[in-house]
């Protein structure tokens, strides 16, 4: 890497912040500004709120967070290898393979486990469902 | 190898480095005394960015963008839903500050720490520069340490993951008792 | 190159793509409003300027002129971020993709990309996933309900699909040995037995996975239910208004278009393309060439939106992990083996 290859970089990051610090600055002078308590209140489809914010979300969230860190390292690692693939060969293509596998086999540990299932009835799917009826006859 | 200020004054990189480390240290201080979790999550952003930059800079590009990829695009999002999951308080919260007993001992123990860290690297790299124009190869150079020297480190690695997930579904499956059959 | 041009020639390429983006979004904006009319058998904007060609500049102004409210439980600080990290995050994406081939003038050649980085494809990927802070901070500040949840959503959306993105260009980088996106494109310069392009297209697999993925990264339809009206609301920009969600807008957009670039950097050759002509015609083809197939992409992308309806968040996460991403490893296995037969041999030959 060159200075220069970052310089650019950091021109349209100054570039970025500065088209947005000046147009909402502008937007903000020129703009009408009259808040009401009604129109700062958090949007409910026009009724007053009657409780605060969700502050718990399903657990599942966390675990496709966590599979995600995991993807992304995977992701690094084939990144670095597929650059320079035809120096490692067969024996790197081995070891690219195992790693692969392994992590498929995470992967299918936890869409066993239902982790991936969102609605409950699907992961519920797996429970008997015998009819009454049937449970006779086959009695 | 010894710089006086003045010269060091005259290079360009250093205004550069200062630029990046500043923030970065403001950053790590703020997220051990912030006491709103969501911020503190939000200043270790900021620190872990400070941290890409500088690997960017000592011409590691891979490392650098892996930091940015893997640790504030991934790692810190886990963090964030690791909040909203749990009943942490989502705003400010003075249980977070921890009283002098246990302020002090961390204090001294992160001051060791630093000793200790700056002193290795001091002893083991003091003395080198960092070759311009090096990107191209760099790249390269990590995938053949990776595939060539620490391969068993490498397959090791996809285990630690699996069972890092293993866990995390055994903490998430106290959440819904299993179904009797 | 000495500093000072060097300055000069970086400040003149970021100011040229920011204006470049900016006009594809003006744009973009009513060329999709036009197609997704015409498939709903509706004119669609047709008043201002030629065919209402100046219909967003019009709405881009009305927003500038209305009121931007804070809501009153809002951390007016990150509030006030989320909206320019998006812009910025979407401009960073587009400073590495080549829009031409190089063109030299005297001794010196210019690149036609604002800045070719070795590591090009882990920047791009890196810089996507820091969108999702846009979107997570956005819900987060907000103090309210509705984007709350939607950013919670998105945020899973948005990192489920990255995997299936990052995965998908793998079998590009191992076609093209580089991932640099000025050495992936001139990596499909040649051809197959004289007769077709070499581009990566023949990764077929790679492109569907990478063109599905690039839908839901930027929460395109059929994929977009970060803001499904009918269940939340709006999503993250509920409490958006003016300027302020002009540039959620803006970042949304230039988001579409360079995902349209970067599969056509990635799978349809980029800038390669026949050329003829004198000298002037030959730095300008290329350019005309990426604008095309980037265009054409652009078009699935609103294609996709007047056909499909938006599927259920059970079924987008379940699309995403269990058929997307199980796909993708198991074609980069058959790719790894296939290209290692072609490159070494048999491996017990």
């Amino acid at each position: 890497m060159t200075p220069a290859d970052y310089l650019p970089i950091a021109l349209m990051v100054l570039l970025g912040l500065g088209f947005s610090g000046v147009s909402l600055w502008m937007s903000w002078r020129i703009a009408p500004n009259n808040p009401t308590p009604e129109k700062l209140a958090p949007y409910e489809c026009g009724i007053v709120p009657l409780q605060e914010p969700v502050q718990r979300f399903p657990v599942k969230f966390y675990l496709v967070a966590m599979l995600f860190v995991i993807f992304d390292v995977e992701i690094v690692f084939l990144f670095a290898w597929a650059v320079r693939m035809d120096e490692f060969g067969w024996a790197g293509i081995a070891a690219v393979g195992i790693f692969m596998l392994l992590l498929l086999e995470t992967l299918a540990y936890v869409w066993k486990r239902g982790a991936l299932d969102w609605n409950v009835s699907v992961r519920r799917r797996y429970r008997p469902v015998v009819a009454p009826d049937l449970e006779e006859e086959a009695a | 190898m010894h710089v006086s200020f003045e010269q060091w004054l005259t290079e360009i990189a250093n205004y550069v480095f200062a630029a990046l480390a500043i923030p970065t240290l403001v950053g790590a201080w703020m997220v051990v005394t912030s006491t709103n979790i969501v911020r503190a999550v939000l200043y270790l952003v900021v620190t872990l960015a400070g941290s890409a930059a500088l690997f960017i800079m000592l011409g590691a590009e891979f490392v650098g963008w892996t930091v940015v990829l893997v640790y504030i695009g991934a790692v810190i999002i886990l963090f964030l839903i690791g909040i909203m999951i749990t009943r942490a308080p989502l705003g400010s919260h003075e249980e977070l500050s921890h009283p002098a007993t246990v302020k002090i001992p961390a204090a001294l123990l992160s001051i060791v720490l630093f000793t200790v860290v700056a002193w290795a690297v001091a002893d083991a790299f003091g003395g080198l520069a960092i070759p311009p124009d090096v990107g191209a190869t760099r790249t390269g150079q990590l995938a053949e340490v990776i595939f060539q020297r620490f391969v068993i480190p490498f397959e090791v690695v996809s285990l630690v993951l699996l069972s890092a997930l293993v866990g995390g579904i055994a903490l998430a499956r106290k959440d819904e008792p299993e179904e009797p059959a | 190159m000495s500093g000072l041009e060097l300055l000069v020639v970086s400040g003149i390429k970021v100011v040229v793509a920011f204006a470049f983006l900016v006009l594809t979004v003006l744009v973009l904006v009513w060329v999709e409003r036009r197609v997704v009319a015409f498939m709903q058998n509706r004119y669609g904007p047709n008043r201002a300027g030629p065919g209402g060609i100046l219909q967003t500049l019009a709405d881009g102004l009305k927003l500038f002129f209305k009121e931007s409210m804070t809501p009153r439980k809002a951390q007016f600080l990150l509030y006030i971020a989320a909206p320019v990290l998006a812009v910025v995050t979407a401009l960073l994406v587009f400073v590495v993709i080549p829009i031409g081939a190089p063109v030299t003038i005297g001794d010196t050649t210019y690149t036609l990309q604002v800045t070719d980085l070795d590591v090009g494809v882990l920047y791009i990927l890196a810089i996507s996933s820091l969108g999702v802070y846009a979107v997570a901070l956005a819900g987060w500040s907000s103090g309210s309900k509705y984007p709350l949840l939607g950013s919670v959503r998105s945020a899973a959306q948005m990192i489920s699909y990255e995997a299936a993105l990052g995965l998908a260009l793998v079998p590009v980088i191992m076609f093209s040995r580089t991932t640099s996106l000025a050495g992936i494109v001139e990596a499909q310069s040649g051809t197959f037995g004289g007769l077709l392009p070499a581009w990566n297209i023949v990764l077929l697999p790679s492109f569907v996975i990478f063109l599905i993925a690039g839908f839901a990264e930027t929460n395109r339809a059929p994929f977009d239910l970060v803001e499904a009206e009918q269940e939340i609301v709006g999503g993250y920009h509920t409490e958006y208004s003016g300027m302020r969600f002009a540039f959620f807008f803006l970042a949304e957009y230039i988001n579409m278009f360079n995902m349209a670039a970067l599969t056509a950097t990635f799978f349809l050759g980029g800038w390669n393309g026949p050329l003829f002509g004198p000298t002037w015609l030959r730095y300008v083809l290329p350019v005309i060439w990426f604008l095309i197939k980037s265009w054409v992409v652009v078009f699935l992308f609103i294609w996709a939106r007047g056909t499909l309806p938006r599927i259920r968040y059970d079924q987008l996460m379940a699309f995403g992990w269990k058929r997307l991403i199980p796909v993708s490893l198991v074609w980069i296995m058959l790719a790894m083996v296939a290209i290692g037969v072609r490159r070494f041999g048999l491996p017990w030959a």
